[in-house]
């Protein structure tokens, strides 16, 4: 009965925990107002009704009542948007230390990739109680990434990176489905989320038949593509040294300072005259269009590989210093 | 035809003049209410067969009875229809039209021709959205999301867009003139205070109207140029920014929903007092409820884009101001409870409307408070929970204060009753449909059935059944109002000038009004809503 016609969907990841108890206390709420409401006006309606000889007695208001009325609610909406803006406050706070999955979304599938070099279309596999991060973005329109059982959702938009997160706690396998709006196809635009136990996930992963690392063929697309000329692991190259770059402030030729997340490495990519490192020449070729998304992915996962920190999120800092030097002799 | 009974009524707006030409150029107010009406119900029952055709096709999980790229079609043209030309124009241009100078004791619009141009530019909009319907359609939903809309979309993105452009103007104007005609029409004693609410509602929706459409107006001719020059606005490969077009769009599309609830509120706002035989319990609190609906409306646009990629921080503030437009909207519904207590109520068509408005309109305001907290709108958005949630507001809301305000100056109107029995009947259907067809959809939304979706996965049938077979029951009871109104307009009894015993002046004067509303210019000595000095009619309690 309840796999035909079910009333609550399934609860698989952190999120979805703290998402249904506030609905659930909303839900609660709302009854108790409305009963409340609907109670007066049924009542009302029957002792007040027309009856001859009794006529109506004329009130004016009651500016206690009003404001009683009014400061109440309040009070609640406060509590209300409090309490929904933790649970989102950690919705948009992916945890260091997290899994990390590329998202490339076009009409109508989903091509994933992740860190450690799998691909996948239309379905994601991950491992049962660890963090997964998704980096997102899109090949045309806007598209939504969105996992009911885990309570997330997050538009996926061209031409830039958005980020999403969940923990899921409960192998099985749940509905992954577009939600905005893309064309012919979007109903279609659907696939599924696979959650693993995690030894069965790593024979998956060793399974994938992945030719190397993300990050590894972001080094090597860095070298092709002659980045590595420039961008030194010294002090002497014309562009800035990466290593350690990201997730630190920058300081930029016009004064600003950004942070170096995922979205700034894109950026300086294929756009790279819109924030230029303070003491550096805006000499670097524009590769908007020369890259694909997944090649550009492999480029972001690269420079954030780079960062010697021992936290060992990134994949393998360990092959930088092998290729960089010989490579940077043969581009000359 | 033009028997004793017509030939023995006084001279009215309607008998004044015949043929068609009478029509096509009145500047009279009543008569271009009318005519709005005409186009109105022509566009409404072209969005409910569209969707109709959608609730059809959902019937089952598979997509098997229209094509994708047609029922992607389908939603958006009932979007587009029922938004831009059915609910946005149907109580300010009706009901607004043939009651704003009356109520205020004026006899006419301040700019009677402007208004007739405001029709005139409804049609052609009209008429081009049809022609666009006809010859292919478009399919980028109503709310047109860029980069679909301006690089992806092969429909007819232009041509409704520019009708819709179109049909904004028509809505400004609209709103122009109600605002100069409630500052400077108003009769001799008709003070700001004395003003009914119907009148504050509308001054809120004009307000908005003026400020918002332009900015929908400029938003959509972005996206034709974009379109058309690939100007590059909102491509990110060219350094634009598709989520700008989403912050342009909400900033009018989030305040278009108050140009559809508070005149409704207003409509309700007459009716409740009027059958309760009482002044409306906080005149003013209601009064600056309207107008407080308006500012705060401007101020809360992104909360529709919570998981559109805006910032933690905006999402945060935007999350808070939606909760403080919340507060004047429960305002209201407490004080028209409490317009209840201790009175002497009856129950005619118009109040059980009234009491379907308020009781639909707390559910869709309640829900909304689950939509405003960010937590829940990441999982919600985007699916059924939030088109159940704006059905509420806007049909459970907007439409049931339309049908209520029909009913209750219907016998003004046409000055003709309608049969009492059918009309209880009528609105009972239509509350009841209104539940079984929406309610289920709140469970889907949880469940996580994204709304646009054509097909979808088999365990969500059982809910879409419901909603559907709601949905039939919906038309039944918007079809009975349509006939029974047609019917009265030549069988109905003649109504007498205050069937209600209504306060406000529009019931002072003949049913129907005068081309020129009334004989002598009112003068205004007493509050609004002093019923204990009207006495409670006759025709009324009878029940018809």
């Amino acid at each position: 009965m309840f796999d035909t016609f079910p009333l609550w969907p399934t609860r698989a990841s952190t999120t979805a925990g703290s998402v249904d108890a506030l609905f659930i206390f909303l839900v609660a709420l709302s009854a108790l107002m409305s009963l409340a409401i609907f109670t007066m006006i049924t009542v009302f309606a029957v002792r007040y009704r027309r009856r001859r000889g009794v006529a109506s007695e004329q009130i004016e208001g009651s500016t206690a009542l009003e404001v009683t009325w009014s400061v109440i609610p309040l009070f609640i909406f406060v509590v209300i948007f409090v309490w929904g803006a933790v649970i989102y406050f950690k919705e948009r706070t992916p945890p260091r230390g997290a899994t990390e999955v590329y998202v490339v979304a076009k009409q109508w599938m989903w091509k994933l990739q992740h860190e450690e070099g799998q691909r996948e279309i239309n379905q994601l596999h991950v491992p049962l109680g660890r963090d997964v991060k998704l980096i997102l973005t899109s090949q045309d329109v806007i598209h939504s990434f969105y996992v009911p059982a885990f309570r997330i959702k997050q538009d996926v938009l061209p031409g830039r990176y958005t980020t999403a997160w969940f923990h899921p706690t409960r192998a099985g396998t749940y509905h992954l489905f577009c939600a905005e709006y893309c064309g012919s196809q979007h109903s279609g635009m659907i696939g599924q989320v696979v959650v693993l136990e995690p030894a069965q996930y790593e024979s998956w992963l060793s399974g994938g038949g992945a030719s190397g690392t993300m990050a590894s063929n972001g080094q090597n697309m860095f070298q092709q593509l002659g980045c590595s000329t420039c961008h030194r692991f010294d002090t002497q190259g014309r562009g800035p040294n990466l290593v350690g770059l990201f997730g630190k402030p920058v300081q930029l030729e016009d004064g600003r300072v950004v942070t170096a997340d995922e979205n700034y490495i894109r950026e300086s990519i294929l756009t790279p005259g819109a924030k230029v490192v303070s003491g550096f020449k805006p000499i670097m070729p524009v590769f908007q269009g020369l890259v694909s998304e997944e090649q550009l992915n492999a480029l972001v996962a690269y420079v954030k590989s780079l960062n010697p920190s021992p936290s060992g999120a990134a994949g393998g800092p360990t092959v930088v210093p092998s290729g960089a030097k010989p490579q940077e002799t043969k581009v000359q | 035809m033009a028997t004793a009974a017509i030939t023995a009524e006084r001279e009215n707006y309607l008998n004044q003049e015949y043929g068609i030409k009478s029509w096509l150029l009145t500047v009279d107010h009543k008569r271009i209410a009318l005519l709005y009406l005409l186009s109105i119900t022509f566009f409404f029952f072209i969005g409910g067969f569209f969707a109709l055709l959608i609730r059809l096709e959902l019937l089952t999980p598979a997509g098997d009875l229209v094509q994708a790229d047609t029922y992607n079609k389908l939603f958006t043209m009932h979007g587009q229809v029922m938004v831009f030309f059915f609910l946005i124009p149907s109580i300010p241009a009706v009901l607004g039209n043939f009651l704003v100078p009356l109520m205020i004791g004026a006899k006419d619009l301040a700019f009677p021709r402007i208004n007739l141009l405001s029709w005139y530019l409804y049609i052609i909009a009209g008429v081009l959205m049809l022609h666009c319907m006809l010859t292919g359609g478009v399919d980028t939903g109503w709310t047109f999301y860029t980069p679909f809309s301006t690089a992806f979309s092969n429909t007819k993105v232009i041509e409704a867009g520019l009708a819709i452009f179109i049909s904004g103007f028509s809505s400004i104007l609209t709103g122009l003139n109600f605002v100069v005609t409630i500052h400077r029409m108003r009769a001799p004693g008709m003070t700001w205070d004395r003003l009914p609410l119907f009148i504050w509602a509308h001054y809120a929706t004009s307000i908005i109207q003026l400020l918002g459409t332009p900015v929908i107006a400029v938003t959509l001719v972005l996206v034709v140029l974009e379109r058309a020059l690939h100007l590059g606005i909102f491509d990110p490969t060219r350094g634009g920014d598709p989520l700008l077009f989403q912050h342009l769009f909400w900033f009018y599309s989030h305040p278009a929903v108050y140009i559809m609830i508070l005149p409704s509120m207003g409509v309700v706002t007459e009716i409740i007092p009027c059958f309760c035989r009482k002044r409306i319990f906080g005149y003013k609190f209601v009064a600056l409820s309207s107008i407080s609906i308006a500012v705060f409306g401007f101020l809360v646009w992104a909360h529709h884009m919570f998981v559109a990629g805006i910032s933690l921080y905006a999402a945060l503030i935007f999350s808070a101001l939606s909760y403080l437009v919340a507060v004047p909207s429960a305002i209201k519904v407490f004080n028209w409870t409490a317009t209840m207590y201790k009175g002497s109520i009856t129950f005619s068509t118009p109040m059980l409307y009234a009491f379907g408005f308020v009781g639909l309109f707390t559910m869709g305001g309640l829900t909304g408070l689950f939509l405003a907290a960010l937590g829940i709108d990441v999982h919600v958005t985007d699916t059924y929970f939030v088109v159940a949630h704006f059905h509420y507001i806007m049909v459970g809301g907007a439409l049931m204060g339309y049908l209520g305000g029909m009913h209750f100056w219907w016998p003004k109107i046409s000055g003709r009753m309608y049969p009492e029995s059918l009309g209880r009947l009528a609105a009972l259907i239509v509350f009841l449909g209104f539940n079984l067809t929406f309610f289920p959809q709140f469970i889907l939304g949880y469940l996580g059935m994204p709304r646009r979706y054509w097909q979808y996965p088999p365990e969500f049938q059982v809910l879409n059944v419901l909603s559907t077979a709601g949905a039939t029951v919906l038309a039944v009871g918007y079809l009975l109002p349509m006939v029974y109104f047609l019917w009265s307009m030549r069988y109905g009894k003649v109504a007498p000038d205050n069937p209600w015993g209504a306060s406000g002046l529009e019931w002072m004067t003949t049913s129907p009004p005068p081309t020129f509303n009334f004989d002598k210019p009112p003068v205004v000595t007493w509050e609004a809503y002093d019923y204990e000095h009207i006495p409670a009619p006759q025709e009324a309690r009878s029940g018809g």
